[in-house]
């Protein structure tokens, strides 16, 4: 008989006009991993920020038990005092501080006359990494860290506070497969500790891995808590989308035609170390109608081959050749590639696709204002009917085009990405890592999209490293690994284990 | 991740089950009201103009002050006009003081020391404003240097290139054409009248195309299908507007008729308000001011915006120093200090955003027009200097305060 770290009853949180969460409840066992699902804007976010206090007392209805104490926090610090310690997805480190005075910000260990105590504070952090597998000097900056060391130093820093239940929110979306199970493992080595865990995640088979209960929110409301046993994907993708999604991938019949783009040869070098090769001699092409995948981990140089390729946006001492239906192009400037038919869809809407304080109307015509320009001026009015079709045809959840991006979920916020792209009529889309962050459902309808754009005779490259993902919507596949290609799949013969064996492939040292 | 998002859709999808009738009211009225908000500069202004009234018995709105409030504010509103669109681009320009001192002190010399016609100075004048702003926007474009430091440094040195120019003394008696600038007025050709027809002849044409274009744009709107606001507060909008024209052109017309800095004022506002919300280059500032990254990616050539961004600032500043010497026939070492501040404030008064982005020409001219009647009204009071910086500081403050305030509570963040 376990019993219950953590009762939340009858959790109700309202926003002006939306009940963001109703009745909810959710039981926690003590040192299990449990957690929690649900497509974006479910509520799983409002109900954790309830938990940590984000969301203080008296806004909400419901009781929270934690420890068989009715709690009732008025901020984070409370809920941290009480050891409930949450990571959120954006990672809240101080990038020019050292690993140590990160893990002890706030909290500092001090000596005499309240001085902080570098070789306590430093010793201390040192054991606090060796307990997160983490050998990095604590003096290092974090900086230097990669995301996934990162996210070490944020657990690091949670059991400098005493931890005892960690609330992971999406703590793999930006980590590389094997980053990501390194961290997997960590979590399962606390539950060894007897530090519970509630982990939100969209990874479903990441969840069936390391979790003992799963929890499925939707629409505010807890839809069912599974045990272990008896969790499997589909019943999971069920609850969360409410209806069964017969195929998670729509069906494609490709129309492949002629070859419309080639790249040979292209050569890139890492912008701040013009030693270092990041993209080393790529040849691809992709056809008309056709579905072409790119599958590498994290810093294989997927992104830095798309970015280098279009208009030079990263990278230094660039060579190589780009080809449109055989005729060489160039594309130096961002304007220049565009012009010459790319477009390029970033994995990182948010700080490279969208102006978020602008409104849809404004982000989808950035890219090709010159189509709307008439007399030197831009026609206001073509503008929102242009905007207006790509709400309807692209399905865009808004009240109305005039509506401010930010306020988007990440889903929609990648179809107005997409719209920009498809505005300026472009031959060849390179979509880097489109679904990432975002839910079940908005996944199919961008794969739709994905394969609209293809049956109108468009060439779609797609960088992904969800390889489900590739395997179920590509005509075929590159990998890459240290910025080189290792191998080229066609659909056919593709599997996870040769598509890995690829992106694993090193390169020969001498 | 947002958990609101499906909110805005969910309210409208819950306005359709309510009663018709309620609906169009609170819908009407949720518009005003959100146009009221909108527009709380506006409403600031007129706040700011009515206690002003009565705390000078009626001084503040009469037809001389009336028509000195324009002409000792032109210069800063002209600068507020190059600023905001600085501010937009997410950039600050620190030195428009200096350099409208050094234009001022340049122009002393050809249009006085060397006796060049008034004109041939003019241009020359502005053209070298346009350089000052072309040698800064280098540095802050091409080269990467944050615009605040380029600017610091322009600061200091056309401020002491002013000194160098104007070799420590004050360069006065410019000829009349120069002068006209600052202080000239047109006024009807046929005589003394006690209102001058040209004036309220210029206004009523105003208003007609103001009104012309209103219905216009609207009908444009309608017809593409996109909300507009209710028809009553539309037409109670611009008979607002209308009196509040024809009462300001009363005003100058029973005074001088029209002071030429208005006219060029209102040529500028014009010609920056298209700029800013209908041509590329304007929503291509605003694009880069909302996210530089995203703007590149979309093959925006933000370096050649950003340059002439600080061009245009130069040449604006360029012109605020030539209306400022002509309106004191006089180019002095200490000219213009300060205008930089006047400036920044009208603009983020006016509603820009600190981090880039958001603003407006008619909020830049709102909030400079606020500071305008602030530091008037309060000299008329007899208020001494001391204070009028003071309650200007804390106006700035509260003015940026209630703006995040705003945002916050519309769940901006």
């Amino acid at each position: 008989m376990t019993t219950n770290i953590l009762e939340m009853r009858n959790i109700t949180k309202t926003f002006p006009g939306v009940k963001a969460l109703q009745a909810v409840t959710l039981d926690v066992a003590r040192g299990e991993v449990h957690a929690i699902c649900g497509e974006n804007g479910a509520g799983k976010s409002t109900l954790m920020k309830v938990l940590s206090g984000v969301y203080p007392f008296g806004t909400y209805d419901g009781d929270i038990v934690f420890e068989n104490e009715t709690v009732e926090f008025r901020d984070i610090r409370d809920s941290e005092a009480k050891g409930i310690v949450i990571i959120h997805q954006e990672l809240a480190l101080s990038p020019y501080l050292s690993i140590a005075e990160n893990i002890f910000l706030n909290n500092e260990i001090k000596g005499p006359f309240g001085l902080i105590d570098w070789n306590k504070t430093n010793t201390e952090a040192s054991k606090l990494l060796a307990r997160v597998g983490l050998r990095e000097n604590p003096t290092t900056k974090v900086l230097d860290l990669g995301v996934g060391k990162q996210q070490l130093v944020e657990i690091a820093k949670a059991l400098s506070k005493r931890v005892k239940l960690l609330i992971l929110d999406e703590p793999t979306a930006a980590l590389n497969d094997e980053d990501s199970d390194h961290l997997l493992d960590l979590i399962l080595s606390l539950k060894g500790q007897n530090i519970t865990s509630i982990i939100i995640s969209h990874k479903l088979n990441e969840i069936k891995k390391i979790s003992d209960t799963v929890t499925v929110i939707r629409d505010g409301k807890a839809i069912e808590t599974i045990p272990k046993l008896d969790v499997t994907e589909e019943r999971i993708i069920k609850d969360m989308v409410g209806r069964d999604l017969e195929h998670r991938y729509p069906d494609h019949t490709p129309h492949i035609g002629e070859e419309i783009l080639r790249v040979e040869n292209w050569t890139a070098y890492h912008p701040q170390d013009p030693t270092r090769i990041m993209v080393d001699n790529i040849n691809v092409n992709v056809k008309r109608g056709e579905i072409v995948g790119i599958a590498g981990l994290m810093g294989a140089g997927r992104t830095e081959f798309a970015m280098s390729l279009f208009g030079r946006s990263y990278g230094t001492k660039i060579s190589g050749r780009v080809f449109k239906h055989g005729v060489e192009i160039k594309t130096r400037t961002v304007s220049e590639a565009i012009a010459n038919g790319l477009a390029y869809a970033t994995e990182d809407r948010k700080y490279y696709g969208l102006n978020l304080i602008e409104d849809i109307k404004r982000n989808i015509s950035m890219a090709s204002l010159s189509k709307l320009e008439r007399g030197g001026l831009v026609d206001d009015n073509k503008e929102y009917e242009v905007a207006d079709g790509y709400r309807k045809s692209m399905n865009i959840k808004a009240p109305s085009v005039l509506s401010k991006v930010g306020k988007l979920s990440g889903g929609n916020q990648q179809k107005v990405v997409l719209s920009k792209w498809i505005y300026s009529d472009p031959d060849v889309l390179i979509l880097d890592e489109p679904t990432r962050g975002i839910d079940v459902g908005a996944k199919y309808e961008i794969y739709t999209i994905i394969n609209r754009l293809a049956a109108e005779g468009k060439g779609v490259i797609v960088i992904s490293s969800e390889l489900p993902e590739l395997l179920g919507i590509c005509d075929r596949i590159y990998a890459i690994a240290e910025g080189r290609i290792t191998g080229e799949v066609p659909i056919a013969e593709a599997t996870p284990e040769t598509l890995i064996k690829y992106m694993t492939m090193e390169k020969e040292r001498i | 991740m947002s958990d609101l998002e499906t909110k805005p859709a969910d309210d409208t999808a819950a306005g359709g089950r309510v009663n018709p009738v309620d609906n169009k009211f609170t819908r009407s009225l949720s518009h005003v009201l959100s146009d009221l908000g909108k527009n709380g500069i506006f409403i600031a202004l007129i706040l700011v103009v009515v206690v002003f009234e009565i705390l000078t018995n009626g001084v503040l709105l009469r037809p001389q002050n009336v028509s000195n409030l324009i002409v000792q504010n032109g210069y800063i509103l002209i600068l507020a006009i190059g600023m905001v669109m600085v501010i937009v681009a997410g950039h600050i320009d620190l030195s428009v003081g200096s350099v409208a001192a050094f234009v001022g002190a340049l122009s002393g010399v050809f249009a006085v020391s060397m006796g060049l016609p008034a004109w041939l100075a003019i241009v020359l004048s502005l053209a070298i404003g346009a350089l000052v702003g072309a040698w800064q926007g280098f540095w802050i474009a091409y080269v990467g240097i944050p615009a605040f430091i380029v600017t610091l440094a322009g600061m200091l040195i056309f401020r002491g290139l002013t000194l160098v120019v104007l070799g420590n003394q004050n360069i006065g008696s410019f000829p009349d054409f120069y002068r006209a600038l600052g202080n000239g007025f047109i006024t009807d050709v046929f005589g003394k009248l006690q209102v001058d027809p040209l004036t309220i002849g210029v206004a009523i044409i105003a208003i007609v195309v103001l009104v012309v274009q209103s219905i216009r744009t609207r009908r444009g709107r309608q017809s593409y299908g996109q909300a507009v606001e209710p028809l009553g507060w539309f037409i109670a909008k611009l008979v607002l507007v209308t009196a509040a024209v024809l009462l300001f052109a009363y005003a100058l017309a029973t005074f001088k008729g029209i002071p030429v800095t208005l006219i060029v004022l209102a040529v500028l506002i014009l010609i920056y308000g298209i700029v800013m919300n209908r041509s590329v280059f304007g929503r291509h500032i605003y694009a880069i001011g909302g996210n530089l990254h995203a703007a590149e990616l979309s093959g925006i050539k933000t370096r050649i915006v950003t340059f002439w961004l600080f061009v245009n600032m130069g040449f604006l500043a360029g012109l605020a120093g030539l209306v400022f010497t002509a309106r004191l026939n006089l180019a002095g070492p200490k000219a213009g200090d300060g205008f930089e501040l006047e400036a920044i404030s009208a603009a983020f008064i006016g509603g820009a955003a600190v981090t880039g982005g958001v603003g407006t020409i008619g909020g830049a001219i709102v909030g400079g027009l606020i500071i305008g009647v602030l530091n008037n009204g309060m000299s008329i009071m007899g208020i001494g200097i001391e204070w009028q910086q003071a309650v200007k500081g804390l106006v700035l403050l509260l003015a940026v305060a209630f703006d995040v305030y705003n945002k916050r509570r519309s769940g901006g963040r």
